[in-house]
């Protein structure tokens, strides 16, 4: 009997943890997702990208400034956040821009058809080109945290003891920080006012002299920030390779769906229900199923509520 | 007859590229190039028969790979286990791909857009999961000694791509036969405006449903098909989102919505792939895939639209559209039944106690009012009035909680927009939306087809109400080269092709100036001697004066005034409620 709830309450913290990075990374595509409508097959790249640049960012800040491994890695994140958004700027400014906005609106679909290629060939490019240059084996970020836990209870006379990842314990702090400061920044100040003004009318926000060209780009550049931490948070504890981007793609674009696309914190609770059933799942199922659920409970979700979990946009269903 | 004889073009091309690929692969002896050679056609026929479906309707699917997968297994799982023919275990494949669209079409289709395309991506991904849990992580198919004819396994490599060929050629058909036909031209309705689709006449669930489940059952067919080719089946192989993938990208480079788009997509690309894979790939790894990233990124933004289309308006910048476009275009197959309705009372629709509700906000709260036979009939109100939610529920795009509907003589509450138009009920939208690759007369055309079913009818129809609207001169205009004007009376042309009895017009002049204001005036002006009504919703009140007989006014989903416009104009509710104190001591100045 106690091994069955030690077990589930076990599976339930580290379904919270994960699921706070998940809803992190979530958030970052639904920021480009939500302002640009622009459908980013490259955001598993660029989440790779994340994780290599914290890697090696880690390793040289450990050398730098002789701290430890562990400490380096994190105060790498800043550091990533700040490469990977300038270069998601670059990649809306100087490619996505071509075919979305004003430039496809003549186009038949709004240039859609055009963006899947553009960033289909993006991923490609960054994951074949990781391949050339960090090579095929996985990596992961060294830091003792990954193999240190924290133990929680005993509770019921000793019973029960959970224990807590430290690397998960951590990443799931630091990303619920990040995106409550994400949520502040788009709820309450100037830039995220423009940002989202820009997503829901274009025309309508230019006239209103909201240059929407650079609100793109900064949405752009935030989404793949905050992408970036999160796939750095998860090297920290999952090893990854050059074609780590196809998995969590997929997992990223059906948390966006799920939690529905009404707000910021409806990508986040969207990615938080992925991290959370992938993890109890494993209680009931086989490992190789594990997966599987989180999709199964999408469709079920899509089956019963098309809005999605916590949206109000009607105009999808 | 399939197909009609003056496809005649088309058909020639279709034969002379299956003939030089059929040649080719005969003629070639390499083992290399053969294999090359015979992956062309069936990348081509994987990408065509998503382009079946995604291409025409513009749903995008990132889940074809599903259909594909399924049909590898289907083949694979009934050789292996019960000793089954792939002769057999391909027919098999394709109803498995049909049943397999019904099921998922009916989940996802209450998606739209790009959730349509994203939820998707869930199939796939479930089954190569699944299929890894049932232990299948690779299947092979065991050589048969004794006539292995009998289980498609040929010595001769070339009778494998002959066999691809001839699937292509297949596909590439009933591409053709689809593109030219009624069903066609609904898929390609819902690509540009699902809710104007519906509105003239087209069931599009319906539509939907049957081009992914020819989509999906294709897709299955060459799914197995690949199986028999490599004799190997492996749930990432088949599943993985690089099928889905390469179908898009295949389609979209060589042109999306086309016929030859696909297939120019898979004569560049696939042989760019191999031969990049051969020549690089051992080098360094990876290289082959950054140059292919960067081939289809440069030219997507070079023809955003496929190399398709931009080959042809480079040829188009030339000379103007081509007389044969247009007598291809009058073959349209079509058949008729005829939809006449005689109706004996003066009153053609009653609205009593109608009401509708969104959350909190009531939008609609008690409406009666009705709509006498040739008559125009104003409906003004303040923004957020609920005139276009009245609209909605009129024309069954929404159903009202309360109330009841009734047009000519019929209750028609709850009856949805194809069923409302094909009894009468037209509509305009307050943006027009027109199919932008299609000229004047083929987008009037789509507005024919949710009532008559007969060719030659059909395309009268068009005549007949482009002419009405005064356009009937520029039939074979493209779309790009219309004014604001022609916008406008192209959209009325389209709703007035479905032979409508009662016609809703949604700000049909909203941004118009005074002068084209004028012409569209005397456009509707025409309609109820011809035995059209007419329900309009304006904001240009010195045009509603002059046009309406009767107004209606709504305020916070209410009616509160209706009757002649000189009279309710005066009522001081309708000043209070609508016009505002600005507007009395204007009218007071003067």
């Amino acid at each position: 009997m106690y091994i069955i709830v030690e077990n589930l309450l076990q599976r339930l913290v580290t379904g919270i943890m994960v699921g706070s990075i998940y809803g992190l990374l979530c958030t970052g595509l639904g920021m480009i997702f939500g302002v640009i409508r622009v459908i980013n097959f490259a955001q598993g790249e660029l989440m790779v990208l994340g994780m290599y640049a914290t890697m090696f960012i880690g390793g040289l800040l450990v050398l730098w400034l002789s701290v430890g491994s562990a400490l380096g890695a994190y105060l790498a994140i800043f550091v990533v956040a700040a490469a990977l958004g300038a270069v998601g700027w670059l990649i809306q400014k100087h490619l996505i821009s071509y075919v979305s906005g004003f430039n496809a609106s003549n186009s038949e679909n709004q240039g859609h058809f055009a963006q899947l290629i553009l960033t289909l060939g993006l991923s490609l490019v960054i994951s074949n080109g990781a391949l050339i240059v960090f090579g095929s084996s996985p990596r992961t970020v060294q830091s003792p945290l990954a193999s240190s836990s924290v133990t929680i209870g005993p509770f019921s006379e000793g019973d029960i003891l959970i224990f807590l990842n430290q690397a998960r314990g951590i990443g799931c702090l630091v990303a619920i920080a990040v995106s409550i400061v994400l949520y502040l920044i788009v709820q309450k100040t100037r830039l995220g006012i423009t940002m989202r003004a820009a997503a829901d009318n274009p025309k309508a926000a230019t006239l209103m002299g909201i240059d929407i060209e650079k609100s793109y780009a900064t949405a752009f550049a935030i989404g793949t920030a905050a992408t970036a931490i999160a796939g750095g948070l998860i090297a920290m504890y999952y090893p990854f390779h050059p074609y780590t981007g196809f998995e969590f793609v997929i997992i990223m674009y059906a948390g966006v769906v799920l939690g529905g696309m009404g707000s910021m914190l409806g990508a986040f609770w969207g990615g938080f229900t992925m991290g959370l059933v992938q993890q109890l799942s494993t209680y009931f199922l086989p490992f190789q199923l594990q997966n599987a659920t989180i999709f199964l409970l999408f469709l079920v979700v899509v089956l019963l509520r098309p809005q999605g979990l916590f949206g109000k946009n009607v105009e999808r269903a | 007859m399939l197909i009609p004889v003056t496809k005649g073009p088309q058909l020639v091309m279709i034969g002379a590229v299956s003939a030089f690929m059929a040649v080719c692969s005969l003629w070639i002896s390499n083992p290399y190039y053969q294999l090359i050679l015979s992956t062309v056609p069936i990348w081509a026929t994987v990408a065509l028969t998503w382009n079946l479906f995604s291409g025409y309707t513009g749903l995008i699917s990132f889940g074809h790979a599903t259909f594909f997968g399924l049909g590898a297994f289907t083949v694979a799982l009934l050789f292996i286990k019960l000793g089954i023919s792939p002769w057999y275990g391909l027919m098999v494949a394709f109803m498995v791909g049909g049943c397999a669209s019904v099921i998922i079409g009916s989940i996802t289709f209450r998606l739209r857009g790009h959730y349509f395309a994203i939820a998707m991506l869930a199939y796939p991904t479930l089954f190569i999961f699944l299929f890894d849990w049932m232990g299948w992580q690779e299947l092979t198919f065991p050589i048969v000694h004794d006539h292995p004819m009998q289980f498609m396994q040929f010595k001769d490599g070339r009778v494998y791509t002959l066999m691809g060929v001839g699937l292509m050629t297949l596909t590439l058909l009933l591409t053709l036969y689809i593109e030219r036909s009624r069903f066609g031209l609904a898929m390609m309705s819902i690509k540009q405006n699902e809710m104007a689709a519906q509105a003239a006449g087209i069931s599009t669930f319906r539509v939907k449903m049957l081009g992914f489940v020819l989509s999906g059952a294709l897709g299955a067919l060459v799914g197995g098909f690949h199986a028999v080719v490599l004799q190997v089946v492996t749930p990432h192989g088949v599943l993985g989102t690089v099928v889905s993938a390469q179908a898009l990208i295949l389609t979209l480079f060589g042109g999306v919505g086309t016929l030859w788009g696909p297939v120019i997509g898979a004569s560049f690309l696939v042989p760019l792939t191999e031969g990049l894979r051969a020549e690089l790939g051992h080098i360094l790894p990876g290289i082959q895939g950054v140059i292919y990233g960067l081939t289809i990124m440069i030219v997507i933004i070079a023809a955003p639209e496929g190399l398709y289309w931009k080959i042809r308006d480079l040829l188009n910048q030339k000379g103007h559209e081509s007389p044969k476009l247009k007598k291809e275009r009058q073959q349209i197959s079509l058949k008729c039944v005829d939809s006449t309705h005689v109706s004996n009372s003066n009153i053609l629709l009653q609205v009593a106690g109608v009401s509708k509700a969104f959350g909190g906000l009531q939008a609609l709260n008690n409406v009666n009012f009705e709509v006498r036979e040739n008559e125009i009939l104003g409906i003004i109100g303040p923004n957020g009035a609920g005139k276009t939610t009245l609209f909605n529920v009129l024309n069954g795009f929404q159903i009202p909680d309360a109330g009841v509907i009734t047009f000519s003589n019929q209750n028609t509450t709850g009856q949805g927009p194809h069923q409302l138009c094909s009894i009468g009920m037209g509509r305009t939208f307050q943006v027009s939306r027109p199919f932008l690759r299609m000229n004047v007369f083929d987008n009037v055309l789509v507005g024919a087809l949710g009532v008559c079913k007969d060719s030659d009818h059909a395309k009268q129809l068009a005549q007949q109400a482009l002419d009405k609207v005064g356009m009937g001169e520029m039939n074979d205009q493209s779309i790009q080269s219309l004014t604001n004007l022609e916008l406008r009376l192209l959209e009325l042309a389209r709703a007035l092709a479905s032979q409508p009895k009662l016609l809703l017009l949604d700000e049909t002049m909203a941004g118009l100036g005074a002068a084209e204001v004028e012409a569209i005036l005397q456009v509707i002006q025409n309609l109820p001697s011809q035995g059209i009504t007419i329900v309009i919703i304006e904001h240009t009140m010195q045009a509603m004066m002059r046009l309406v007989d009767r107004m209606v006014v709504l305020d916070h989903g209410q009616v509160i005034a209706q009757g002649l416009p000189q009279k309710v104009m005066a009522e001081p509710e309708v000043i209070n409620a609508y016009l505002g104190k600005k507007w009395m001591s204007l009218h007071a100045s003067h």
